[in-house]
This record gives C-alpha cells, sequence and structure tokens, in this order.
C-alpha cells in the first residue's frame, strides 16, 4: 500500500489504462505537454506519444464531438473538460449525440467515451470554476454519472469507466484533489499523503460502476452524500456525535439503491448533502426515491443540505458552501424530530 | 464626436418572394470547362479562386468538357443515371406515402440526386460518411436495400433502427453511413474525429462530412473546421447549399461572406465551388478531394452549389415563401436531365431506353414497397415491440430502466 493524491491516482489510471489498449486517447485543453491544469495527465504526452495524448483548441463542443467520432470508430476517448463549468457549449453532443447514439442506431454505433471534468467550489473560483452540474447529466437517459472522493475510487472508477462501453460523465472533485478537505476552510487541509483513505493498492483494479460504498456505519440517521460532501459528512457527524451511516454514493446513475434503501429502511431518518443548487437537483432525486421505497420506514422529514439556489459566489464563497456546521444542523434535526 | 446620423440593423431579404418574378441572370454560372484543376498537393493560398466560382464539367449540348472532365468511364455514368432516377423514384413512392398517411414524415431529395449519388462513388470500402437528411444517394450508390429504407421510413418490424428514429433517419456502418441525427451540424465535427482516430490508428479509411448552407452558422461547423484544420485530418467537408433553410434563403447563414466555400479560407484549407446538379463535376472533385484526404494531404471544404426543388420536409409548403417559378428559373438545370443528355450525346442512351429505364426502376420500387408494407406501415401490420423502446439506451439495461418496463407493462 502506498498513498497517491487523487492528482495523481487519475494520472495513475490514465497511464494504466493507455498502456493496456492502444485505442485508449487522451486529448483536451492544455492536457499534451503541459499535463493539465491540475496536473492529472503529466507525463503521459512524453509516454505514449503526442497522437495519443494532446492538446487541443479551446472548443469544448470540438473536444467532446471529435470524441463521439472516434469513439465511434472503435477508440476508447477519455476526454479532458478544464472545468465542469466550460462543459455547457459541449452539453449538446453530449445530451443529443453521446447519450443517444447507441439507442438511435439500436447498437451498430455506440460510444464508449468517458468525459472527466473538475467539479465543486472550495477554491474561490466564484461562479465560473465551481459549479456542480451533475443533475444536468443524470437527467440524461443514455450517460452514467460517476464521481469519486477518495484516490483509489478515482482511479478504480475511472478505469471502470474507460472500460465501459457508454458514455460516461466522470466528475472529479476538484477541492478533493489534494487531500480530504472537510469544509473547514479555516484550517490547511490534510495531504492524501498523510490521510488513510489516501492509500491505494499496489494491484490497480477497477471498481464497479454502480456501487455505493458505506463509508461510516451508523444507526441515528443515514447520510446520503457523494464528492467533497462525503469528507464534510464524516467530520459532521464527528462533531455532533451523531451515529450517522455515511453512504458514499459513487456512481449517481444507475444509482445503487440497494444500499441506500437497506440503510434508511434500518435507521429510519435520512439527509441528503451536495453542494449543487437545491432545486431541482440531484437530492430531489434521492428524496423522491427513498420516500417511494421507504417511507413506511421513516421517522422523520427527509432533510437536503444544498448550495444555495444562486449563482457560487466569490467573497461569499463560505456562505454558500455547505460546510460541517450546516450539516451537522441538519443531523441533529433530523435526529431530534418526533 | 457624432455624425447626428442614427444607426440601422441590416437583416437580409432574398430578391424575390411569392409574386415577384424570379431571375437569376446575376448570378455568374462560369462556362463548362473553364475552371482550372489544380494538382492535390497544391497550396491551398495558391487556389483561392476555386471558392468564388463553379466547377463544371457538363455544357450545355451535354458534353464534358474541361480539365475536370474523364473522372468516370461510361459504364460508371449509366450506373450513376441509374441511381439518380432509383433516388427520385423511391422518394416520389415515399412522398406519396407519407400523404396516405403510411409514415408521420418525409423528405426528398429533388434536384439534388447528383451530389449524393456521384459522392459516393468517389469513396472506398470502409470510409464514412456522416451524412444529413438529405444525402440518401449515399446510400442507394451504395447499393442498401431498398426495402429497409422503406422499412425505415415506416418504422416498421424490419426497421433496423426499432422505429427509434424520425422517418429517412438511416443508419448503416456496412455501407459507409453514420446514424443521422435531427440536431443539425453536430455530425460535421464527429466526422472530424472519425478521421482523426483513423489518422492515430495509420489505417486508410477517410471520413465525409455532410452540412446544409443554413446549418452553417451553428458553432458545430466552426469547430469541424478548427479541429479539421489544426489535425489535418483526412476528411472532405462538405457543404451542400440548396439555397433554402426551410424558409430562410442562404444569405442569413452566409451574411457578408462571398460564398460558404470561402469560410475554408481562414482555415487554410482548399475550398472548392461546384456545380451540385452536374454528376460529373460533383465526381470529379469528390474524387479530387477524396485522395487529398487518402494521400494524408489534410480536409478540402466542397461547397455544392445546388437548388431544393422542392420543400423542405413534407411539412412545408415552399409557395408560401418562394416563386413557384423560381425552381424552374434556376439556372443549373436538373441532375437528371443533364446526364441523361451527356449520355444520349454520347450515344450510350436514348429517350426511348429512359423511359424503359424508368418503368423498370419504377417496377423494382414498388415491389419493395410491397415488400416493405407487407410488414407493416407506422399504423399497421407488425411494427417493433414496445418493449423493444428500453433496449439499447445502455449496452446493459440498468436496474432502473428495468422496473420502468416492467411498470409499462412489457
Amino acid at each position: 500500500m502506498a498513498n497517491m493524491t487523487m492528482i495523481e491516482a487519475v494520472q495513475n489510471a490514465l497511464d494504466i489504462m493507455m498502456d493496456r489498449d492502444p485505442s485508449v486517447v487522451v486529448f483536451g485543453e492544455d492536457v499534451g505537454y503541459f499535463g493539465g491544469v491540475f496536473r492529472c495527465t503529466a507525463g503521459l504526452q512524453k509516454k505514449y506519444g503526442r497522437t495519443r495524448c494532446f492538446d487541443t483548441p479551446i472548443s469544448e463542443l470540438g473536444i467532446v464531438g471529435a470524441g463521439i467520432g472516434m469513439a465511434a470508430a472503435g477508440m476508447k476517448p477519455c476526454v479532458e473538460l478544464q472545468f465542469a463549468d466550460y462543459m455547457y457549449p459541449a452539453y449538446d453532443q453530449i445530451v443529443s449525440e453521446a447519450a443517444r447514439l447507441r439507442y438511435r442506431s439500436a447498437g451498430e454505433f455506440t460510444c464508449p467515451m468517458v468525459v472527466r471534468m473538475p467539479t465543486g467550489g472550495g477554491i474561490f473560483g466564484a461562479q465560473t470554476h465551481s459549479q456542480s452540474p451533475e443533475a444536468l447529466f443524470t437527467h440524461v437517459t443514455g450517460l452514467k454519472t460517476v464521481i469519486p472522493s477518495t484516490p483509489e475510487d478515482a482511479r478504480g472508477l475511472l478505469m471502470a469507466a474507460i472500460d465501459d462501453p457508454d458514455p460516461v460523465i466522470f466528475l472529479e472533485p476538484k477541492r478533493l484533489y489534494n487531500g480530504p478537505f472537510d469544509g473547514h476552510h479555516e484550517r490547511p487541509v490534510v495531504s492524501w499523503k498523510k490521510h488513510d483513505l489516501g492509500a491505494v493498492a499496489d494491484d490497480a483494479t477497477a471498481i464497479p460502476i454502480g456501487k455505493a460504498r458505506i463509508m461510516r456505519l451508523g444507526n441515528e440517521v443515514t447520510v446520503l452524500a457523494y464528492g467533497t460532501m462525503v469528507h464534510v459528512a464524516l467530520t459532521a457527524a464527528e462533531e455532533t456525535g451523531i451515529d450517522a451511516e455515511i453512504i458514499d454514493l459513487r456512481t449517481l446513475l444507475p444509482l445503487d439503491t440497494e444500499t441506500v434503501f437497506g440503510s434508511v429502511r434500518r435507521t429510519g431518518r435520512c439527509v441528503i448533502i451536495h453542494e449543487a443548487t437545491l432545486t431541482c437537483g440531484y437530492g430531489a432525486e434521492l428524496a423522491a426515491l427513498v420516500q417511494e421505497q421507504c417511507f413506511y420506514h421513516l421517522e422523520a422529514p427527509i432533510q437536503r443540505v444544498a448550495g444555495w439556489d444562486t449563482p457560487y459566489p466569490h467573497a461569499q464563497e463560505w456562505f454558500y458552501f455547505p460546510g460541517p456546521k450546516r450539516v451537522g444542523e441538519a443531523l441533529r434535526a433530523t435526529v431530534e424530530a418526533i | 464626436m457624432t455624425t447626428g446620423s442614427k444607426l440601422s440593423l441590416h437583416v437580409p431579404e432574398p430578391d424575390w418572394r411569392p409574386g415577384d418574378t424570379p431571375d437569376f441572370s446575376n448570378v455568374q454560372v462560369p462556362k463548362a470547362g473553364s475552371v482550372r484543376r489544380p494538382e492535390v498537393d497544391e497550396d491551398p493560398e495558391a487556389m483561392r479562386d476555386l471558392a468564388y466560382t463553379i466547377i463544371r464539367v457538363l455544357d450545355r449540348k451535354g458534353r464534358a468538357v474541361g480539365p475536370w472532365a474523364g473522372s468516370l468511364p461510361d459504364e460508371a455514368l449509366l450506373t450513376g443515371l441509374r441511381h439518380m432516377m432509383t433516388l427520385r423514384i423511391y422518394d416520389a413512392r415515399m412522398m406519396m406515402a407519407q400523404r396516405q398517411g403510411k409514415t408521420s414524415f418525409y423528405m426528398q431529395h429533388l434536384g439534388e440526386e447528383a451530389i449524393s449519388c456521384a459522392f459516393q462513388m468517389s469513396l472506398a470500402k470502409g470510409d464514412m460518411n456522416f451524412p444529413t437528411y438529405r444525402q440518401a444517394g449515399l446510400l442507394v450508390a451504395a447499393g442498401y436495400p431498398l426495402t429497409k429504407m422503406m422499412c425505415q421510413v415506416y418504422s416498421n418490424d424490419g426497421d433496423p433502427v426499432r422505429g427509434r428514429q424520425l422517418p429517412v433517419f438511416y443508419s448503416s456502418k456496412e455501407h459507409g453511413f453514420f446514424s443521422i441525427s435531427g440536431n443539425l451540424a453536430t455530425q460535421y465535427i464527429q466526422a472530424v474525429g472519425w478521421a482523426m482516430a483513423s489518422a492515430i490508428r495509420q489505417d486508410d479509411k477517410i471520413a465525409a462530412a455532410w452540412i446544409g448552407d443554413g446549418s452553417t452558422a451553428e458553432s458545430d461547423f466552426h469547430a469541424g473546421l478548427v479541429f479539421a484544420s489544426t489535425y489535418r485530418a483526412p476528411v472532405v467537408l462538405n457543404i451542400v447549399n440548396n439555397q433554402w433553410a426551410i424558409s430562410t434563403f442562404q444569405g442569413i447563414a452566409r451574411g457578408g461572406s462571398g460564398t460558404f466555400a470561402a469560410r475554408g479560407h481562414g482555415f487554410g484549407l482548399p475550398a472548392l465551388r461546384v456545380d451540385g446538379n452536374d454528376y460529373l463535376a460533383v465526381h470529379a472533385v469528390a474524387q479530387w478531394a477524396v485522395e487529398r484526404a487518402r494521400r494524408n494531404l489534410g480536409p478540402t471544404l466542397v461547397e455544392y452549389v445546388t437548388y431544393r426543388a422542392g420543400g423542405h420536409s413534407t411539412s412545408d409548403d415552399p409557395s408560401a415563401y418562394r416563386p413557384k417559378e423560381e425552381s424552374a428559373a434556376w439556372p443549373l438545370g436538373d441532375p437528371i436531365l443533364r446526364l441523361k443528355a451527356h449520355l444520349i450525346e454520347k450515344g450510350l442512351w436514348s429517350e426511348d431506353r429512359h423511359t424503359q429505364t424508368e418503368a423498370e426502376i419504377t417496377e423494382t420500387v414498388v415491389a419493395a414497397q410491397k415488400e416493405a408494407e407487407a410488414i407493416g406501415t407506422l399504423h399497421d401490420g407488425r411494427r417493433p415491440s414496445p418493449r423493444d423502446m428500453f433496449e439499447d439506451v445502455y449496452a446493459t439495461m440498468p436496474p432502473h430502466l428495468r422496473r420502468q418496463r416492467q411498470e409499462a407493462g412489457f
């Protein structure tokens, strides 16, 4: 066992898959010679050559559109959009093309492509470098949406995503790139190198898409979280002393409903956390599913803690970010209800 | 300092609308054979003139003249005529079938048959077209069965895409025909990506992108040109300028640019403008661009100047936005009549043989239609199962879709 940062884990997954399969190609803005603005593709161009890992023009539409054509030709493009906030020009290609190609051609043409993008805030990136657009992907049938919270998951899930026969949106919580940020912005973040959750197995293996992970066992309340919010939830449980069961969803679509429902039926209480804005966010779908399937086990109203329904602000970042204090309050209110 | 004058917005309008008399005398049609043919490896900068002219081979007397003539042997020309005639007769039958309520919608090629039919003849097995909805000639010329095409139009049980797509949105990998999208222009950049993949793998296959004059305004067109230019992708970038985007004349998308082909100049691409109603010219230019791509010399932008003689689809009536006489006044004539005249001039064809062939093709098309209708039409007969609606969303059906299929009762 060694420790890796999430950046190194992503790089490692790309390296392993490019080595295994010559049809895996990596491209995006600044990903070639420079190795990506977050360094996730460092060294790949040098190792695999300019035709396997290269820079593109600043055109997210072009990156994804070209990726679809390559995937249709039998390659396995794993493209990078520099920030999730920049994905909108590519949205038509993702929604109308990548997600539908298998269906509309009855399986004749397919799109085994991965679109990686750093997501979430907490880096003073304001509204154009902080968004969490996962619900815009989970609403689109034909896509799979994955979001890891640890280096091991980032590596294993990315390997599985590249192997997947369908398009996968791979969201990388950029605040977790260097360490498990728990929402306490006033404290320095512990590096993954010095954290138990930063450990990765010597033998890299794919982690199946569609499986959640119970990060913390508990009996009083089930917390559904993903990405950065997993670590915020762990901290909130620690700090409140509430016996919370914390589930890292890891894959938002297809969702591991078995793990989710099993836990909520046992605890009878549920808190849903995400950084994205509240209204019509992924939490709304989770709340609907939980009430449909666990209604008679529920002992308290389902609570959602999310980003406020405003654009992601700059100076007010920490009033916007759903940190451990807000999460702790929701846990307490849910446990104490009735 | 102010001039005191007010600004005004320029909104282009076509020169005539219903009730006006169309007059194309200001459209400059160069003499057949008068435009030079550069070597395929000539510097694109040295052939900028070719974006502002019209490459033509067939003259008014039906003779093939000039440096672009002679790209096809006689036998291929006879086949080409047959392809165009087949497409036109097929279209007429399907238009009628739509009017009879056998399907929801149809789009015909009237006047544009030469472009897709001739282009396909320049490709090799394994090359891939990324077509729009008005290039079914690519399939006809590739020998795709008419019955299968009709099954797609009828969305019946024989439809290869299982009733999921609008009529005419065919798909056939085997015939080098990429699944059609209804979101215009999206396929342009995909064709470039496909071509890049071929180059990355050091294969010898090339791609062909297709777009209409109106859709060149989409960002996808720009992205396609940027990527094609940057990576010198082995792709032929086709623009079919049929003058009309539903009711909007080509000037709205073209703006102040001289021609659509000239858009390629900013990207350093060779840009050729060709008479789209001249089967021989279309083939010669396509062959030139395909050879260029195949020799790893990079992409070529080709504008086919043509005229959409029919409506955009079965859902619009062109007489509401353009003079009825405009089609007849169009100076480049009809592609079938022009190739026919050429073959007669060469002594390879006659009026009698033409009439006879028309009857033969009609018989073949009607037989195919009967076969397709024996399976079903949109509202009758054997149609894809509702259960099938849930297939192919993913390679493996995820649990939530399985549950929904169960809930739907299939």
